[in-house]
């Protein structure tokens, strides 16, 4: 993280009892961990838990004084599998990544860290990513618990809640030997509060301390006939264990009135929606106290049915809100009824939707819909018989354009894609697979490019259904986050291996830069504790690429299309790949604007380009978007009559990144475009020698138009004044 | 059976929640303005809790923030974390068409809703890619807006901003203050900018304006000067004479038809000199007699909207003498904000093909080269390049210039022949369907649209309209056959390629 400072948020991390901490959700948890102990830290990024990661990178200083391990680990799988140190030893650890795809990813070392069990307190803290604003396929983390038998928390949505939930889950953790999944939502993770701080504390025992002293202990190891052994230890100790503590600590919550005809159940998660609707039914007041009994899970696996049986008693029904699919707890729920041989009515999915995110109007119209059909009486006279229809709001849904995310101002990634979109075009169509990453935003319009994505580092992978070559070849597409998450042993070297007839194209900017630019091995960052600048070209000729094209400037959109043209069409046999690499326009332009607009200000000469169209020229076919899809390069109508369309314009946000030059010259799109480059501060003699040429110049333009006509300062029909 | 209890109406103190919703686009700012509306409400005693949903799914996309707000008491008041339809009080859109997705998500309801939107547009890709027009309509949006909203303030706050020399979030946050939505003194929400600590007197400069703006219900004035009025153009008084000649002759043209041909006559003239004006004339005037007032004149005055744009075609000579003229470089120094203490470069990208040297030739002789593929590549292989020309650089602007001032030899070359020959096919195919098919007539006139762009866009453009042709003429003695050329040339504008006219030339052959 060379570009960006967490100075503020580290400040958080020291606050100590009695304090007030006010901030994200995320950060809060972070804070949690250091107050409870926690021996070492690691994990993945990505939203939303990119933060946690981000903060401590920059926190060595705190980490250092509790003597706190933190480790940025290579994947999940990784982050996971570095929970084994509280095995053997009375440790905490956390890691964290995002959900459900990094538990995809963690899942390997997961299962067997659950078989092992543990001693020291294990939390995997998921972000879990569903609903609106999510960038991955809609599922949920909870089957892993399931499968795995680790137990799931789902805390109240509030900072104290879930800082709460950290002390409670390594708790757990100890009590019943097995690690836990601390589930927070994605808007969990961002909401801001405030909650009262403790004293950060010193692990009892440090990771150096167990190094000193190491222990071992092959009842652990996940081997026959031990995981037999495991297996059973499982379900007769460690889940009655946990059922046990939940219990007994109060981890679960009932509000609302001890008896009435019926109940919720809900997930933690869902707390603050529930409140909302019934807020809005006039059965809960502000400050969330509801007439409808709720029973809240903040532990979602495993369930606890002595807790559960004893508030269905003396109702008549009650609702299970679960959100996502399938209604895993629902159904749990519905066995022990019938185990119990209860009669009570059990409402969920009948009255909520299967899938989607539980929104205000879902929460509203299905605890809506379980009372008019559960207790009518508990709904005011207005929502019982509706009153006559509102007005009609015009539909605007033909009008308004989707605005699916995209490439930013000056992405260097823009340049590749534009090249690939003309190889294209001179070549036919080809098979492009995506992999994860913001490259993945080619498949969209303008580009088109790209029509699976598989996982993360498996794009190369995902096409080797076809890497056996023929008319034309595969192209796949990585990142440099996916290259070292996963990409060079799944996709490169097993492309090596099989003597792939493939072409591969590494997006190279210098930054895991979709989760938020954090360094990787190949960033050009000096980075402090990390060690940087290994290059990709490297590890590729390392693992035995034999054809390997490097290109320092992706905006060369010219070498780009030769490059690509060659990959293409050269006789080589074998996988063939080219490391595109530029920096992430946003990070650049965070760490360089400040310079030079300082430099500026010093009074240091300085060239700061931009982009223009010229409107006189351009036609209004707009071919250039359709390489570019930029955000700063747009459309305006212009005020003549004889024109019809609406002419490129390029936007103040203009960074001058140069592709629109290097678009309009390889694809010979037009010559409306210049770069114009205002020179600060520059030189006497500079100056001098640009006062000559302006005066030549103008000198040549007046006599110019000394034979003809000046309509620059009339308008169109100006002649009839 | 159940117990119900009375109902009853909902807590009087939820009335005191205010809830605020941010439609944004990725990259406008959202999250600094949502964390100074924490920070006002905060700083006067509110408990406040604000979502959203960072990361990559909103780069450049649509993106939304969202904050609840009450009175601080002894206990926590339980806020939701995302907004819900109907229950919005305050509705902020950074953007005109996020005000529009805000009213077709339900957050703008006119029983409670302040929408505060900036009119300025953010175009979407699917806006932008189009080869026509596609650019949503945002008076459909402002009138939802009207009857969506319990109040409007909506001007362009993104102007403000840039002309203030900051981001968006500056003048959003100083027309929610200026608006009254939130229950919050001036002087607690420019606290909040100052707290931020950076480009602090930028922001508090947008702010005012904005707050200025939303109080009166008006937008600024644009600091813009207003356009120059009406004048005759500069030049010799024998021009100007010749001039005052020709549009002494425009206006004799049918009324409806004289602000068009004067607009073409300029363009015409402007492209190469005034003789140029007259046969612009001439060929308008065989329009109009093939017309007639019945009609409104509507066939003359297509003709005299595309008949100029396809006498002023794109070539090397119109661009180099575009790019060579003296309110070029004023406008570029407005347009990059170049001041007298900086200097401006300009490098222009020209990419030249065969064809276009070719059509410099004189036109016996670039049509024999033309009709030789093997020369034509060698000229390719030869000139066919990318140039990047620095023309403040003497020797760059003085090849353009050359090439600039080559319009007395225009009139020579192989394009000017092709331009005419395709023009006057053009107008005789149109006039062709007179007097009977008279709507026919105006949208064959109307196909030359389709006609635009360089090189393979030029060539494109040229191919969808013979296409456009041909499938005018498998319809012509339809009595719809007006509406088709119609769609079929709107086809035409709807993707690059020509799928969707490709379709609709289908549809024709399937019953012409």
């Amino acid at each position: 993280m060379a570009e960006r400072s967490f100075t503020q948020e580290v400040g958080k991390l020291r606050l100590g009892a009695g304090e007030t901490f006010t901030g994200e959700g995320i950060l809060a948890i972070t804070k949690a961990l250091l107050e409870n102990g926690v021996g070492y830290v690691g994990g993945y990024q990505g939203a939303p838990i990119s933060h946690l990661m981000d903060v401590l990178a920059d926190a060595e200083d705190i980490l250092a004084d509790l003597g706190v391990r933190y480790e940025a680990n290579a994947s999940e799988a990784a982050a996971t599998a570095m929970l084994a140190a509280s095995v053997h030893y009375p440790i905490r650890g956390a890691v964290t990544y995002k959900g459900p795809v990094g538990v995809n990813v963690g899942s390997d070392a997961l299962a067997n860290l659950a078989s092992s069990g543990v001693t020291g307190g294990a939390l995997v803290i998921v972000g879990e990513d569903y609903g609106e604003g999510s960038s991955i396929m809609q599922e949920r983390s909870h089957a892993f618990a399931m499968k795995s038998q680790v137990w799931l928390m789902d805390p109240r949505p509030n900072l104290p809640s879930i800082t709460q939930a950290v002390g409670q889950g390594f708790a757990l953790s100890e009590a019943s030997n097995t690690p836990v999944m601390l589930m927070v939502r994605i808007r969990s993770c961002h909401v801001t509060g405030t909650f009262q701080t403790r004293d950060n504390q010193r692990p009892a025992l440090t990771v150096k301390d167990a190094l000193a002293n190491p222990r071992s202990d092959f009842n652990r190891v996940v081997l026959p006939p031990m995981s037999f052994v495991q297996e059973q230890d499982k379900v007769k100790n460690r889940w009655p264990a946990a059922q046990r503590f939940i219990r007994e600590n109060g981890l679960n919550e009932r509000f609302g009135p001890a008896a009435a005809p019926v109940g919720i159940v809900l997930q933690g998660g869902m707390y603050n929606g529930v409140i909302r609707a019934l807020q809005r039914l006039g059965l809960a007041d502000l400050h969330g106290e509801s007439e409808v009994p709720l029973y809240i899970l903040n532990v979602t696996y495993p369930l606890v049915p002595e807790e559960f049986l004893d508030f269905c008693a003396g109702k008549d029904a009650v609702l299970v809100i679960e959100e996502g699919q399938p209604e895993f707890l629902e159904q749990a729920f519905a066995a022990m009824l019938y185990r119990a041989g209860h009669t009570i009515r059990l409402h969920g999915k009948d009255v909520l939707p299967m899938a989607g995110e539980y929104t205000g109007q879902v929460m509203l119209d299905g605890i809506e819909g379980f009372l008019r059909k559960a207790a009518p009486g508990y709904l005011p006279a207005q929502r019982r018989a509706p009153n006559a229809e509102a007005a009609p709001i015009p539909d605007l849904s033909r009008t308004v354009p989707i605005r699916p995310p995209g490439f930013c101002t000056g992405c260097p990634e823009r340049p590749i894609f534009a090249a690939l979109k003309m190889v294209q075009g001179e070549l036919g169509k080809h098979q492009i697979a995506g992999d994860i990453g913001c490259h993945l935003f080619a498949c969209l319009p303008p580009f088109e490019i790209g029509g699976s994505t598989m996982g993360y580092g498996l794009g190369p992978a995902s096409n080797a259904a076809f890497d056996g070559g023929g008319e034309k070849r595969s192209v796949s597409i990585l990142g440099d986050g996916g290259f070292w998450h996963n990409g060079l042993s799944s996709s490169i070297g097993n492309a090596v291996f099989n003597n792939s007839d493939s072409v591969t194209v590494i997006v190279d900017n210098f930054y895991s830069a979709a989760t938020g630019g954090q360094d990787v091995m190949s960033s050009r960052a000096d980075n402090r504790s990390k060690s940087t600048k290994h290059p990709i070209s490297q590890a590729l000729k390392g693992v035995g690429v034999g054809w390997v094209r490097q290109i320092d400037r992706t905006y060369d959109v010219p070498k780009m299309l030769a490059t690509l043209r060659e990959a293409l069409t050269t006789d080589y046999k074998g996988p063939k790949v080219i490391v595109a690499s530029s920096e992430c326009m946003l990070n650049k332009q965070r760490r360089e604007r400040p310079l030079r607009n300082q430099a500026i200000r010093d009074g240091r000469r300085v060239e700061a380009p931009r982009f223009g169209v010229d409107e006189d020229i351009c036609t209004g076919d707009h071919a250039c978007i359709r390489l570019s899809g930029c955000p700063s390069l747009s459309l305006k109508r212009l005020d003549d009559p004889l024109r019809d369309d609406p002419v490129a314009s390029i936007d103040q946000s203009c960074v001058g990144c140069g592709n629109c030059g290097e678009v309009a010259d390889a694809a010979v799109l037009c010559p409306s475009f210049y770069r114009a480059d205002v020179v600060h501060n520059p030189g006497a003699w500079e100056r001098r020698r640009a006062g000559w040429r302006a005066g030549i110049i103008g000198w040549l333009q007046q006599r110019r138009q000394r034979g003809r006509l000046d309509f620059s300062a009339s308008v169109a029909g100006g002649g009839q004044a | 059976m159940s117990v119900a209890l009375s109902p009853r109406a909902a807590d009087p103190r939820l009335c005191g929640i205010l809830k605020l919703a941010v439609m944004a686009v990725g990259g406008q700012g959202g999250g600094v303005l949502t964390d100074w509306i924490e920070e006002v409400a905060r700083a006067d005693g509110y408990a406040v809790q604000a979502t959203s949903v960072a990361g990559v799914a909103q780069r450049t996309g649509a993106t939304i923030y969202y904050v609840e707000m009450a009175p601080l008491g002894d206990r926590a008041p339980v806020f939701s974390l995302l907004p819900a339809a109907g229950d919005v009080d305050i509705l902020i859109a950074a953007e005109l068409m996020e005000a529009g997705r805000a009213i077709l998500r339900g957050f703008v309801t006119p029983d409670r809703t302040t929408l505060i939107a900036s009119t300025h547009r953010a175009l979407a890709v699917s806006e932008k890619t189009l080869p026509g027009d596609g650019i949503a309509n945002a008076e459909e949006v402002l009138a939802a807006a009207a009857i969506a909203a319990q109040r409007t303030i909506v001007f362009d706050m993104e102007r403000i901003a840039v002309e203030s020399g900051t981001v968006i979030s500056a003048s959003l946050f100083g027309a929610l203050a200026g608006s009254g939505a939130l229950p919050f003194p001036r002087a607690a929400f420019e606290a909040a900018i100052r707290g931020s600590g950076r480009g602090v007197e930028a922001s508090l400069r947008a702010f005012a304006r904005a707050y200025d703006a939303a109080q009166t219900d008006a937008a600024p004035p644009e600091a813009k000067p207003a356009k120059p009025a009406a004048t005759a153009p500069r030049g010799t008084s024998k021009l100007v004479g010749q001039w005052a000649a020709l549009t002494a002759a425009a206006q004799t043209l049918p009324a409806p038809v004289q602000a068009m041909a004067l607009a073409g006559l300029r363009k015409v003239v402007d492209f190469q000199d005034i003789a140029y004006g007259r046969e612009y004339l001439d060929r308008l005037a065989t329009v109009q007699r093939a017309d007639s007032a019945a009609q409104g004149w509507r066939l003359t005055q297509e003709a005299a909207k595309y008949i100029a744009n396809a006498m002023a075609y794109d070539d090397v000579i119109r661009v180099a003498d575009l790019k060579t003229r003296a309110p070029r470089l004023g406008r570029i120094r407005t347009e990059m904000g170049a001041t007298d203490a900086t200097l401006l470069q300009v490098t222009e990208f020209l990419h030249p093909r065969a064809e276009e040297i070719v059509g410099l030739l004189p036109s016996g002789l670039g049509a024999r080269i033309e009709a030789n593929p093997a020369r034509m590549a060698r000229i390719d292989r030869r000139f066919g390049k990318g140039r990047r020309l620095r023309s403040d650089s003497l020797w760059a602007f003085a090849q353009l210039y050359v090439l600039g001032g080559l319009r007395g030899w225009r009139r020579h070359t192989l394009r000017h022949k092709v331009e005419q020959q395709h023009l006057g096919a053009w107008l005789a195919a149109a006039l062709a369907h007179m007097p009977d098919r008279y709507d026919l007539a105006v949208e064959v006139i109307r196909t030359r649209r389709l006609i635009k762009g360089y090189s393979d866009t030029h060539s494109r453009g040229l191919s969808k309209y013979d296409r456009v042709m041909a499938g005018i003429t498998l319809v012509a003695a339809r009595d719809d056959a007006a509406d088709w050329a119609c769609r079929l040339r709107e086809a035409a504008l709807m993707d690059e390629a020509g799928a969707a006219l490709d379709g609709a030339l289908m549809t024709i052959k399937s019953f012409a």
